[in-house]
C-alpha cells in the first residue's frame, strides 16, 4: 500500500459511520471547549492561537518514511504537552477543520472521523502517557525528552487505531481488516518515530528557554516559586 | 491572507453568497454523495453536473478545480490497488484477474473521494477566510473556537515568515540546503521556531491588549439571511440529495 495520508477522504467510510463520529467528535471537542474555557482566559486565547497555528505549520511537513510513503506530523501530543490536553484537543481540531474547509485536506463527511482520530484520541493517548511518565519528565531533561518522545509516538499509533476502528464499523473497501490494521501500524510506527523526535526536539527547546510555558511541567514550576 | 491559497476572490452570486449557508450546503451535498449508493453510476454523474453548474455560475475554469484535486491523489492510489488485493469471486478484465469487491469498494471510494474533494475546493474558492470563520459563527460554534481559529491563520504567516528569515539566516551562515540535511536543520530549528514565534506572539498580544483587546474579534452584524436566499443557496445540495434518494430508492 503505497502513500498513506493521515486526513481520511470522502467515501471511506459509510454514510452512518461518518455521522456517528461526526457525533462523537462534537460531543468530545464540546467537551474540550468547556474544559479548555478554565484553563484560557482573554490573556491566553491568542497564545492557544499560536500552539494552533504551529501545529498548522508543523503539519505541512511531510517527511519519508519509506518508498513511496510520506507521513506528516499530527502535533496532537506537542500540543497537549505544551498547552493541556483540552486545549491540545481543541487547537488540533481547529487545525483540522480549517484545513477542511480552506484546504480541502480531508473530506467534510470524514472530519467527525479524523477529529476523532487526530484531536481526541491521538492527544488524549499522548497525553495520558505524559502524565504516567510525568515523574521521569520533571527528573530530568532527558527524562522530558524521552516521555515526550514516547508521548508522540503513542499519539499517532493510536491515531491509525481509531482509523482502524472506523473502517471495521463502516469502511468502503474489500481489504482484509487484520491486514490493513497491520499495514496502517507499521507505517504510523514509523511516522510516529519522526513526530517523537520532533516532537522532543519542540519540547526540550521550549523547557530549556521558557519552561513556565510547558503544561506538562507547570506544577513542577509552581512548586518551585512555593519553595523560593 | 497568504494562508488563503485556494480562495479565488470573485463577486458571483456564489461568491456572495452568505458563508454560512455555503458551510451547510456543503455538508449536506458531501453527506448525500457519501449515502448514494455506488452502482448509481448516473447519480454520481448527475452531481458532477451539478458542480460544474456552479462553477459556471461562479466563475472559476474547470481546470482550476482539476489541478487542485490532485490532494486525493493517495487515496486514489489506495483505490486502485483494491481490485487486485480484494477477496472475494473473481473476474478476468483485459486477461488480469481482479476481485468484483475490490474493483466495486475501489470505484466507491475514488469517485465519492473525487466528488468530495470537488464540492470542498468549490467552498474554499468561493469563501475567503475571514468569511468562513464569520459563517461558523453565526452556526453558534463556540466563540472560543472561532477566535483561536481566526488568531491561528494570522500567527501561521507569522510562523511561516519567521521560518523563512531562520532559513535565510542559516544560508547566509555558509548553510547548503539539500533536501536531507535541510530536513535535519529543520527539525532541529524548530523548537526555536516555537519559541520565537511565540514572544512574538506575545508582543504582538501586549500590543492588542493595549488597543483594547476584549477577547473576541469585533464580527460586523450581518443582516438575516432570508428563506428564498436559504432555498437558492441549497439547492445544488438539495438537488444531489435528491438523485442519492432515488438512486437509493431504486437499489
Amino acid at each position: 500500500m503505497s502513500a498513506i495520508a493521515m486526513h481520511a477522504s470522502d467515501g471511506l467510510f459509510d454514510a452512518p459511520t461518518s455521522l456517528l463520529f461526526g457525533a462523537v467528535a462534537v460531543a468530545g471537542v464540546a467537551l474540550a471547549t468547556v474544559k479548555a474555557r478554565a484553563d484560557l482566559d482573554d490573556r491566553t486565547a491568542p497564545l492557544a492561537g499560536l500552539v494552533a497555528a504551529f501545529v498548522f505549520a508543523v503539519q505541512m511537513l511531510n517527511f519519508p518514511v519509506l518508498p513511496g510513503v510520506s507521513g506528516h506530523l499530527l502535533g496532537g501530543a506537542l500540543a497537549a504537552i505544551l498547552a493541556g490536553p483540552w486545549v491540545g484537543a481543541l487547537c488540533v481540531t481547529i487545525v483540522l477543520v480549517v484545513q477542511a474547509l480552506l484546504f480541502a485536506d480531508g473530506g467534510l463527511t470524514a472530519l467527525g472521523a479524523n477529529v476523532t482520530n487526530m484531536a481526541l484520541i491521538g492527544t488524549a493517548a499522548g497525553f495520558l502517557v505524559a502524565v504516567v511518565l510525568r515523574r521521569l519528565a520533571v527528573r530530568s531533561r532527558g527524562g522530558l525528552l524521552v516521555v515526550a518522545f514516547t508521548a508522540a509516538l503513542v499519539n499517532t499509533v493510536a491515531a491509525a487505531l481509531g482509523f482502524v476502528l472506523e473502517y471495521a464499523l463502516g469502511g468502503q473497501g474489500a481489504v482484509s481488516l487484520g491486514g490493513l490494521a497491520a499495514a496502517l501500524v507499521g507505517v504510523h510506527l514509523l511516522i510516529g518515530v519522526g513526530e517523537g523526535v520532533i516532537t522532543a526536539l519542540t519540547v526540550g527547546a521550549v523547557a530549556g528557554v521558557r519552561p513556565d510555558l510547558v503544561y506538562l511541567l507547570r506544577g513542577r514550576a509552581s512548586a518551585r516559586e512555593a519553595v523560593t | 491572507m497568504s494562508a488563503s491559497v485556494l480562495h479565488r476572490p470573485g463577486d458571483s452570486a456564489v461568491h456572495r453568497l452568505p458563508a454560512h449557508v455555503k458551510i451547510v450546503a456543503a455538508f449536506a451535498a458531501v453527506l448525500a454523495v457519501v449515502a448514494t449508493p455506488r452502482e448509481a453510476v448516473w447519480a454520481f454523474g448527475l452531481d458532477l453536473a451539478v458542480l460544474l453548474a456552479v462553477w459556471s455560475v461562479a466563475g472559476v475554469p474547470v481546470g482550476w478545480f482539476a489541478r487542485r484535486a490532485l490532494i486525493e491523489v493517495p487515496f486514489v492510489l489506495l483505490a486502485v490497488l483494491l481490485p487486485f488485493v480484494g477477496g472475494g469471486p473473481r473476474t478476468d478484465v483485459l486477461g488480469v484477474a481482479v476481485s468484483v469487491e475490490g474493483t466495486l469498494a475501489g470505484w466507491n471510494i475514488l469517485a465519492k473521494g473525487t466528488l468530495g474533494v470537488l464540492i470542498s475546493l468549490t467552498l474554499a474558492a468561493t469563501t475567503g477566510p475571514g468569511e468562513l470563520l464569520a459563517g461558523l459563527r453565526r452556526l453558534r460554534v463556540p466563540r472560543l473556537f472561532t477566535t483561536i481559529a481566526s488568531l491561528m491563520l494570522r500567527y501561521a504567516e507569522v510562523i511561516v515568515a519567521e521560518a523563512r528569515r531562520m532559513r535565510i539566516a542559516r544560508l547566509c551562515r555558509g548553510h547548503d540546503p539539500r533536501f536531507l540535511w535541510q530536513a535535519a536543520a529543520v527539525a532541529r530549528g524548530i523548537g526555536v521556531l516555537f519559541l520565537r514565534s511565540y514572544e512574538r506572539g506575545e508582543r504582538v498580544h501586549l500590543a492588542m491588549l493595549a488597543r483594547g483587546w476584549t477577547g473576541a474579534l469585533p464580527v460586523p452584524a450581518a443582516p438575516p439571511v432570508g428563506p428564498r436566499r436559504w432555498l437558492a443557496g441549497v439547492s445544488p445540495a438539495a438537488v444531489v440529495a435528491i438523485g442519492s434518494g432515488v438512486a437509493l430508492w431504486l437499489t
